[in-house]
Formats: C-alpha cells, sequence, structure tokens
C-alpha cells in the first residue's frame, strides 16, 4: 500500500511532464517554444517546491539562484570568439574557457548550490516575515550586482550568442531530474525531518531536529535545481538580468501557491497550467485566430489574469488546485486494485 | 582617500535634496508601518496605491481640471482602492500566516501594475499641476525645492497626527488592542473590523497623500511608478523596526537620506552598487537586530504600534 503510493507520487508528474513533451513533438515549432518554457519552468517551480514546500518558509529570493545559474552557464557555454563583443570586461580565467552544453549546466547547478549555502548560511535562522524581507533582499542584490559587475557576465546587455541548445529533449530531462530529486529528497529521512519542522517546530526540536540544520539542506538542494533550471534558460533564448527578476519571482510564485504548495503534484500541476494559460494569453497579446474570430489582447493581460488566479486561489481555496496533497486518486480506488492483485 | 573627499566634501545641495527624498520616503513609511502595527501586514502593493493616485492626478492634469480637483480626485480614488483592496484580499485572508498574505499583496502589486499598463499604456502620462512647488527657494547658493521642505513638513505633521490618535484617542486605543490580540480584542468589545478598517482608510489617505508629493518630485507616471520607492522604504522599516510607528518613520527617512545623499555624493561606479548595500543592511538587521535599529533597548516586543 506504502509502496503503491510511493510508485504514484512519482509516476503522476513524470506522466504529466512525458506527457507536456509529447504534445510539444505535435505542433507548431512557434508553440514549442512555450512548450519547452512550460517544461523549464516545472524545474524552476520544483525546485522552488523543494525548499517552500517542505519547510513552509517563504523564499522571494530563488530567482537569483535562476539567474545565478543562467549567467554561470550562459558566460561558459558561449564560444570564445563570441565573448568580447558582449561581454569585453569579463574576467580572464571565463575569457579564455569555454566549456560544452552538459557540462555548463552541471557546473550552473553546482554554482546555484554553492550560493545558496553561502546565503542559506546566515538566512536560515529567519522565518515567516523575516525570511520573506530578508530573501527578498538577496534577490535585490543579486539582480544589482549582475547588472553591473561586467567581470563576470554581460551586465546590462543581452546573452545572445549562447547556444540555444534546449529543446524539448533537454528541458523534458532537466525537468524530470527536478521532479525525481524532489521526489528521493521528499521520501528521504531529510525530507521527512524538515517536513516535521514544517508542522510543528517545537516538537520537532523535542525529537532531535535542527531546524537550521534541516532548513539549509533543502536551502542548498533547491538552489543546484534553480542554478539548473538557470541554465536551461539562458540555452533556451537570450536573457538579461531583467528577465531573472521580479516578473519571474512573480510567476513562478504564483505557479507554486497556485497548484499546492505543500506537495510536488502541486508544483509540477501549478506549473504546467499557469505556463498553458500564460502561454496562450502571449499569443493572444500579438493576436491569435480562433474559430469564429481573431482574439487580440492588449499587452499587460497575462499578468492581470495570472494575478486575479492567484488572488482567488489565495482566498477561496489557499493550499492550492491540488489542496497541497499528492496525486489525487480516490484511496478506495487504490484499495480496490491492491486487494485484486493480492486476492 | 577620494571616498572620503567626495562624502565629506559633498554640498550643501546634495544635502538638501537628500533630505526631501527621506521626507517622502518617511511619508510612505508612515503608511506602511500603520498597516503592519494594525494588520500584521507587510503591503507590498502599498506602491500601486501611490500609482493609482499619480495616475488621477494625471488624468485630472491632461483635461486641465483645477489643482484642487486633481487632488480630491486622487484621495477619492486611492482611499476606494485601499478599502476595496482590504474588503476583497486582505479580510479573507484574516488569520493566514504572514507569508501567506505577504505573497498576496504581492500579487495584488502585480495585478494593479498590469491593469494600469493595460489602461494607460506603457508610455506614461504627465502629472505637472504642482509643479510651482518644484521651484528652488535659493538661500546662500544652495536650491531648497519648495517640495521638499513641504514633503519633511507634511511627513512629520502626519506622524505627529497619528502619534496622537494612537496614543490619546479611544480608536487609537481600540486599534493597539487589535494589533496586540485581534480575538482578545474582539471578546473585549473592540468592533475589530471597524478598527482594520479605519487604519486602511488612513494609509488610504497617507498614499494619496505621497501620490501628490512623488508627482512633484518626479511628474512622468509610468505603470511602475513607485515601486521602487517602495521597496526601498519598505527595506528602511525593517531597518529602522517595524513595531513602532517611530522607528519605522525614521527607518523610511534613513533610507530615502542615505539613497538621496551617497546618489548624489559618490560616483556612478560606485552609487550603481546602492541597492545591494542598503539591502545588505537590511539583512544584518535581520540577523543581528530583528526588532530594528531604533527600536527601544530592551524593550518587549509588546508595543506594537
Amino acid at each position: 500500500m506504502r509502496h503503491a503510493h510511493a510508485v504514484l507520487e512519482l509516476l503522476a508528474p513524470v506522466v504529466l511532464v512525458v506527457a507536456v513533451a509529447l504534445f510539444g513533438t505535435l505542433v507548431s515549432s512557434s508553440t514549442q517554444t512555450y512548450v519547452i518554457t512550460t517544461l523549464v519552468n516545472v524545474s524552476i517551480v520544483v525546485a522552488l517546491y523543494v525548499f517552500i514546500g517542505n519547510s513552509g518558509v517563504l523564499s522571494f529570493g530563488h530567482v537569483s539562484f535562476v539567474a545565478v545559474g543562467a549567467w554561470t552557464a550562459g558566460v561558459l557555454s558561449m564560444p570564445v570568439a563570441e565573448k568580447p563583443a558582449i561581454m569585453p570586461n569579463l574576467a580572464a580565467f571565463l575569457r579564455d574557457t569555454t566549456v560544452g552544453n552538459v557540462g555548463s549546466l552541471a557546473i550552473a547547478a553546482g554554482v546555484g548550490a554553492a550560493y545558496a549555502l553561502i546565503v542559506g548560511l546566515p538566512l536560515m535562522r529567519l522565518s515567516g516575515l523575516a525570511a520573506g524581507i530578508a530573501t527578498f533582499g538577496v534577490l535585490e542584490i543579486t539582480h544589482n550586482v549582475l547588472r553591473y559587475w561586467e567581470k563576470i557576465g554581460p551586465g546590462l546587455n543581452t546573452f545572445s550568442a549562447v547556444p540555444e541548445t534546449t529543446g524539448l529533449g533537454q528541458a523534458a530531462v532537466g525537468a524530470l531530474i527536478a521532479v525525481a530529486v524532489a521526489f528521493l529528497y521528499q521520501r528521504s529521512r531529510y525530507g521527512r525531518m524538515l517536513r516535521a519542522t514544517r508542522e510543528d517546530a517545537p516538537a520537532a526540536r523535542a525529537v532531535g531536529v535542527s531546524v537550521y540544520g534541516q532548513r539549509l539542506v533543502a536551502f542548498t538542494l533547491s538552489g543546484a535545481l534553480a542554478g539548473l533550471a538557470g541554465g536551461l534558460y539562458v540555452h533556451l533564448l537570450p536573457v538579461n538580468a531583467e528577465v531573472l527578476y521580479l516578473d519571474l519571482t512573480f510567476i513562478t510564485l504564483a505557479m507554486l501557491v497556485i497548484g499546492g504548495a505543500t506537495s510536488l503534484w502541486g508544483a509540477v500541476v501549478g506549473a504546467v497550467v499557469v505556463s498553458a494559460v500564460d502561454s496562450f494569453l502571449a499569443e493572444a497579446e500579438n493576436g491569435v485566430h480562433l474559430p469564429g474570430g481573431t482574439l487580440d489582447l492588449p499587452s499587460g493581460t497575462r499578468i492581470v489574469v495570472v494575478g486575479t488566479l492567484m488572488a482567488l486561489v489565495l482566498i477561496v481555496r489557499p493550499a492550492g488546485l491540488t489542496a497541497g496533497r499528492e496525486v489525487p486518486l480516490p484511496r478506495a480506488f487504490l484499495r480496490g486494485v491492491l486487494t485484486k492483485f493480492s486476492a | 582617500m577620494t571616498f572620503v573627499a567626495t562624502v565629506l566634501g559633498a554640498d550643501w545641495q546634495t544635502l538638501a535634496d537628500a533630505f526631501g527624498l527621506g521626507g517622502i520616503y518617511a511619508l510612505m513609511a508612515v503608511g506602511i508601518g500603520l498597516v503592519f502595527g494594525v494588520l500584521r501586514l507587510v503591503n507590498f502593493a502599498y506602491g500601486q496605491l501611490v500609482m493609482a493616485g499619480a495616475y488621477a492626478l494625471a488624468f485630472a492634469y491632461e483635461r486641465g481640471w483645477p489643482v484642487w480637483v486633481g487632488i480630491i480626485l486622487c484621495f477619492a480614488v486611492v482611499v476606494t482602492l485601499a478599502v476595496a483592496m482590504d474588503w476583497v484580499v486582505f479580510r479573507p485572508l484574516r488569520g493566514h500566516s504572514p507569508a501567506v498574505m505577504l505573497v498576496a499583496t504581492f500579487a495584488v502589486a502585480f495585478l494593479m501594475q498590469s491593469i494600469a499598463l493595460l489602461w494607460f499604456g506603457p508610455l506614461g502620462k504627465i502629472a505637472a499641476s504642482l509643479s510651482a512647488l518644484n521651484q528652488p527657494w535659493t538661500i546662500s547658493g544652495v536650491d531648497i525645492r519648495k517640495i521638499s521642505i513641504v514633503a519633511t513638513a507634511v511627513a512629520a505633521g502626519c506622524l505627529l497626527a497619528l502619534v496622537l490618535l494612537l496614543g490619546r484617542t479611544r480608536v487609537g486605543l481600540h486599534m493597539r488592542a487589535a494589533a496586540l490580540d485581534f480575538q482578545t480584542a474582539r471578546l473585549l468589545g473592540v468592533r475589530a473590523n471597524r478598527v482594520i478598517g479605519s487604519a486602511v482608510l488612513v494609509s488610504g489617505l497617507l498614499a494619496a497623500t505621497v501620490a501628490v508629493m512623488l508627482t512633484v518630485q518626479s511628474p512622468l507616471v509610468t505603470p511602475d511608478f513607485a515601486l521602487r520607492d517602495t521597496i526601498l522604504v519598505l527595506a528602511g522599516v525593517v531597518l529602522g523596526g517595524m513595531n513602532r510607528l517611530i522607528s519605522a518613520t525614521l527607518g523610511g527617512f534613513a533610507i530615502g537620506f542615505a539613497s538621496g545623499f551617497l546618489g548624489g555624493a559618490l560616483p556612478t561606479n560606485q552609487s550603481q552598487y546602492l541597492p545591494s548595500f542598503l539591502f545588505a543592511a537590511v539583512i544584518l538587521v535581520l540577523l543581528i537586530r530583528p526588532r530594528g535599529l531604533f527600536a527601544r533597548a530592551g524593550q518587549q516586543a509588546v508595543e506594537r504600534v
């Protein structure tokens, strides 16, 4: 019974990710970009979930790990010949090296983890409002430094000339890695200890769980996943510091909240549903032909719709669409299947 | 050495301008601090109230309406929005954790900004009906813009009025009671919803005042009007100490003054990292002195407002 649940807990998000990827093979190439973005969003939101969902502590800072990952992968994988034009003030050791695609993603994940660890060491003492504001400070600082420090990246320029290697395949694999890591973590004793601190911190402390230590583990792990997602992002489209800032923070948090912050299934569902709505509206802002006429929405509609959706979910269904539970298969059905097999 | 020289040798002009910015930020901090004191709510969407008020002023200016009509329109719009926000979003969420409320106000902020984008477009509108206040008085070679003085005076006046309201009146007593313990206050006969409503109303009035002041300073109104300012003021409020109105206001003034002064005195290649230092200071304060720089020493976290 427990194993059946565990299998479903992993299988359902995996199936959803694969289904999205397969859908991407069927559509036109312009729509495919939206599908790939959706898969990258799944990676980011799952990274958010690993920390926020399991610990119950708010973080506005995760997009800074995404940004740092994007910077790392982008700077490292850009061909040496292109670097001086886009990043004239780059430090020498970065200027003269280029790393392949997979290598740059792995290093992005590593740098994301390292940065999250450094940030987390002091910050994981905080919770509630203080954590929200401090992580917001991290976002501001990261954005500010990446914008102006031209030794480590393009500064205000855009990451053009980065090989656009994030296709359907890589994005799907990235999302699946994120899902698998999140699953393994939440079934592990570390994940369970962290969730215990979320439910009742004093009780968890009383049985010997270090709230600070467990939060730090999750923060670092989610930093790695966010860094990886950032690497995928920079290989998908030419980003700059403004892309990896407030708007992305808002939309990914909205995905997590709308899906349901306390389950992996919720994170994936939220990312897919909101990305789908968002992509459709983005397309409609450019004018889209529907049976029955052209739909041409003014720009800005996307955020209005997603923002309304988020506020509505928070008010009407604070635990999110999935109610923060794992796969919503009815227990009665499961029991029926199991008894049939054991009979 | 050059660094010290620029800071110490900074002319009175920079000081005067920084003082004016500090005054406006202090005014914003009063509004944010008041809502936090009573609702335990950090309102990210406060800047969007200011933005809405600025659009109201621009709307009136475009049609050539007299100044006072514009100001009345601005106050009406902002107060209506503030009360509506409380009714639609904050009231249903009351009792949720502060983190959920913070996310909710974050959503509302984005929502309002996008509505402004939809409605008025990205280019921005001009609200310059009070531009006379931008004229300087010249005192021994230093231009002090009238708005600097007006903003600081208004901030001080509002703060004084609020301290009196909270400390000396029945409504103020009720507000402090509701801030301290919502349930118990209700049990003891405080009409808590009405009290919160009045706090929201007052914060709306303050936001409208800020809108009037800020449009004098920067007359171009865009959808992200006041966004940067709100983020900085929030940082300042945390820096000063959220639990008391006075310390929150001082924090707001300090961060406005610091960013105005350092922004003016330092060369660009240093001042561009200013936000990093300000937010690093915020994080440090949160870690080392969570009750804020200006909180009373040894004070229990009982006095909330």
